[in-house]
C-alpha cells in the first residue's frame, strides 16, 4: 500500500516537472480532472490548455510508461531468476534486448520505410526472434536446461550486439544519437497508444505468475524437488520463458534497453520480504514501477533542459543503492548469505 | 497404498540403467533397495516420482499408472526425500517444509491454518522446530535432512520414497530417522547403503546389481553371505544382533589378509 501511494505521488510530481510551469496542485487537478467526470476546475479557465497538454499528453504517458516498463522488467527478471535458478539472471538473458537493438538500429540506419516497419515494431520482432532462437538453441531432447539457456542467451546476445555495433559504426553520424537513446533506453517519446501493448503484457504475465507462485517457490529449490512436488517442470519452464520473452519484448520495443531494473529490483524485494514468490512478486512489480518512474523524473531534471537516457540514471543511482543494501546486516539474514 | 513395479526398464542417454525390474510393496510395508553405487537404485526411485519415464514396463501406485495420474495427482500420493540438492535459494527452513503443501493447494493466496499446523507438527516430529526461521541453505547436512523429512511428512502422502536418507547423518540421527520413518507407517521404499539399517527397520529388501534385480524378499532369508558377496564383493558374516535379535552383518574384504594371519597364527 505504501508503495502504491508513493507511486501515485511520483506520478503527480512528475506531471508538475518540465519546461511548462505547472504546480503540483495543478498537476493533481489535471490528472483527476481527466479521470473523474465533471471536475469544476477543468472548465473554469484556471488551467491553460498548454498546461493541460503538457501534463496529460506528454508527461503522464511517459511517467506511466516508465512505471509499466519498470514493473514489467522487474517481473521478468524475477521470473528469469527463478527459472534458471541464477541470481545473475535478468530479462535480457534471452537475447531480447540485443535482438530488439538489432531491429531498432536496422530501422534507424536503413530507414523506416525500407521494411515497412515502425521502430517499435522492428524492435519487438527482433526481440521475439532472438528469444525464439535462444530457446531453440537451448533445447535438447525436449528439455531446456538452465545452463544451456544462459550460455546460448549470452552467446547470441554477443553476436547480435556485434551486429548492432557494426550498423552503428557504419551509419551517418546524425543517426548515432537516436541509436544510443534506444540502446540505453528512454521513455521520452511515450504516447497513450504505446502504453496498451506493454500494459496488457504486464497484466497477463503478472496474473499467470501470481497463480503459479507456489510452483515458482518449488522450482527455485530444484527441478527434482519441483517434479516430486507435482510441478511439470519442463512445461512450466517453457511457459515462463514465453511469458518473459513477450513481456520483455513488449517493454523493450517501446522503451529501449533500460538496464539494471530487471536484475536488481527482484533482489531488493527478496531482501525486503523474503523469497516466497507470493509476497516477493507484488513487491517486485510495484518496486520496479516506482523505481523507474523516479528514475525518469531524475533523467528529466538533473541536466535540465537536456534529457539524459533513463538507463544511465537507473545504473548510476541504482547500483550504489543496491550495493549499500546488500552490504547491510539485514541482507545476510534475508538470503544474501551465499 | 500399494506400489507395483512391473517389468520396468529405464534408459538414460541410450544406456539401460534399470533392466526389467518387477517389485511389489504391500500397503504400509517398508522395502529397502540395496545395491552398490551405480546399480540403478536412485534411477529406479526417480521413476517413482516421474523424473524418469520408463522405456518399458510400468509403475502403478494404488493401482493407477503413475504416468496416467498427472504430476499433481502423483505428488498427492508420493512424498520424496531425495538426495541433497545443491541448488541455492533464499527460502527459510519453514518455507521449505511448507512446499510439502504445494500439491494440495491451488492458485494465489495465504496458507490455511491447517497447512501451517501440518508443517509445524512435522517440524516437531523431526525435532527441528528451532530451525524454522533459519535460511535453509546454511543448515548443516543433518539439519537439512531433518527439514526435508519434515517436508515429506507435511506432504501427507500414503507413499514415501527415500533416496539414501541416512547419508551425512551422525549415528544418533540415522537411528532416529529410521525410527520416525517406521512410526509413520507409510508404504515406504528406501535406497540404503547400510545393510544393518535395512535389516533392522525394513520388512523386505530388494537387491540390485547392474540394473537388474538379483534378489528380493524377507531380509532374514534374502541377505545371505553369498548374496552379499555377489552384490557388493565383500565378505559378510551374519550374526544375530545382541539386543534385537535381528540379522546383523560384520563386513570385511573378500580376501582379507589380516584375518588369514590371525587364523594361522
Amino acid at each position: 500500500m505504501a508503495l502504491l501511494a508513493a507511486g501515485f505521488g511520483v506520478v503527480i510530481v512528475s506531471g508538475a516537472t518540465g519546461t511548462v510551469d505547472v504546480t503540483v496542485a495543478e498537476s493533481f487537478k489535471i490528472v483527476a480532472g481527466h479521470l473523474l467526470p465533471n471536475m469544476p476546475w477543468m472548465a473554469d479557465g484556471s488551467l491553460t490548455s498548454l498546461q493541460d497538454q503538457a501534463v496529460w499528453r506528454f508527461r503522464l504517458p511517459r511517467t506511466l510508461l516508465a512505471g509499466i516498463a519498470g514493473a514489467g522488467l522487474a517481473l521478468a527478471g524475477a521470473l528469469m531468476q527463478a527459472l534458471v535458478r541464477n541470481p545473475l539472471a535478468e530479462p535480457y538473458l534471452l537475447g531480447v534486448s540485443a535482438g530488439a537493438g538489432v531491429g531498432a538500429v536496422a530501422v534507424i540506419t536503413l530507414g523506416a520505410g525500407a521494411a515497412g516497419l515502425t521502430l517499435s515494431g522492428a524492435a519487438f520482432a527482433g526481440a521475439l526472434a532472438a528469444a525464439v532462437a535462444v530457446y531453440l538453441l537451448a533445447r535438447q531432447g525436449g528439455i531446456v536446461a538452465p545452463t544451456r539457456l544462459i550460455l546460448s542467451g549470452v552467446a547470441l546476445g554477443s553476436l547480435l550486439s556485434a551486429v548492432t555495433s557494426y550498423l552503428t559504426i557504419t551509419t551517418e553520424a546524425q543517426n548515432v544519437f537516436s541509436i544510443l537513446f534506444f540502446l540505453l533506453g528512454s521513455v521520452a517519446a511515450a504516447t497513450w497508444t504505446q502504453l496498451a501493448v506493454p500494459a496488457a503484457a504486464l497484466a497477463i504475465v503478472l496474473a499467470f505468475a501470481l497463480l503459479r507462485s507456489r510452483s515458482l517457490n518449488a522450482l527455485q529449490v530444484g527441478d527434482e524437488t519441483a517434479t516430486a512436488l507435482g510441478v511439470d517442470v519442463n512445461r512450466f519452464r517453457s511457459q515462463l520463458l514465453v511469458a518473459c520473452a513477450l513481456l520483455t519484448g513488449a517493454v523493450v520495443a517501446v522503451s529501449g534497453g533500460i538496464g539494471f531494473v530487471g536484475l536488481v529490483i527482484p533482489h531488493i524485494s527478496r531482501i525486503a520480504v523474503g523469497a516466497d514468490h507470493r509476497r516477493m512478486l507484488p513487491v517486485t512489480v510495484l518496486g520496479g514501477a516506482m523505481f523507474l518512474m523516479a528514475a525518469d523524473l531524475a533523467a528529466r531534471t538533473v541536466a535540465a533542459p537536456t534529457e539524459i537516457p533513463i538507463g544511465i540514471v537507473t545504473a548510476a543511482v541504482g547500483a550504489p543503492f543496491f550495493l549499500w543494501l546488500m552490504r547491510r546486516g539485514r541482507a545476510a539474514g534475508a538470503g544474501m548469505h551465499r | 497404498m500399494r506400489i507395483s513395479i512391473d517389468d520396468l526398464s529405464i534408459e538414460l542417454g541410450g544406456r539401460r540403467i534399470v533392466d526389467r525390474v518387477s517389485l511389489e510393496v504391500e500397503p504400509g510395508r517398508r522395502l529397502a533397495l540395496l545395491g552398490p553405487n551405480g546399480s540403478g537404485k536412485s534411477t529406479l526411485l526417480r521413476s517413482l516420482y516421474r523424473l524418469h519415464r520408463p522405456a518399458s514396463g510400468s509403475v502403478r501406485i494404488g493401482g493407477d499408472d503413475l504416468w496416467r495420474l498427472g504430476a499433481r495427482a502423483a505428488a498427492q500420493r508420493i512424498a520424496v526425500v531425495a538426495q541433497e540438492s545443491t541448488a541455492e535459494h533464499d527460502l527459510t527452513a519453514f518455507q521449505v517444509v511448507m512446499l510439502g503443501r504445494v500439491p494440495h493447494q491451488r492458485g494465489f493466496g495465504a496458507d490455511s491454518p491447517a497447512d501451517l499446523a501440518a508443517a509445524e507438527a512435522a517440524l516437531e516430529r523431526v525435532g527441528a522446530l528451532d530451525l524454522a526461521d533459519r535460511p535453509f541453505t546454511i543448515l548443516s547436512g543433518g539439519e537439512k535432512q531433518r527439514i526435508l523429512l519434515a517436508r515429506a511428512i507435511t506432504q501427507d502422502c500414503p507413499v514415501l520414497v527415500l533416496d539414501e536418507p541416512t547419508n551425512h547423518l551422525d549415528v544418533t540421527f540415522q537411528l532416529e530417522l529410521m525410527q520416525i520413518v517406521a512410526d509413520l507407517g507409510l508404504t515406504t521404499i528406501a535406497a540404503l547403503h547400510d545393510l544393518n539399517l535395512a535389516a533392522e527397520y525394513c520388512d523386505a529388501v530388494a537387491v540390485l546389481k547392474e540394473g537388474r534385480l538379483i534378489a528380493a524378499g524377507d531380509p532374514g532369508t534374502v541377505l545371505t553371505g553369498d548374496l552379499i558377496a555377489e552384490a557388493f564383493a565383500v565378505r559378510a558374516d551374519r550374526i544375530a544382533h545382541p539386543a534385537t535379535g535381528r540379522p546383523h552383518f560384520a563386513l570385511s574384504p573378500l580376501k582379507a589378509p589380516s584375518t588369514e594371519r590371525n587364523t594361522t597364527a
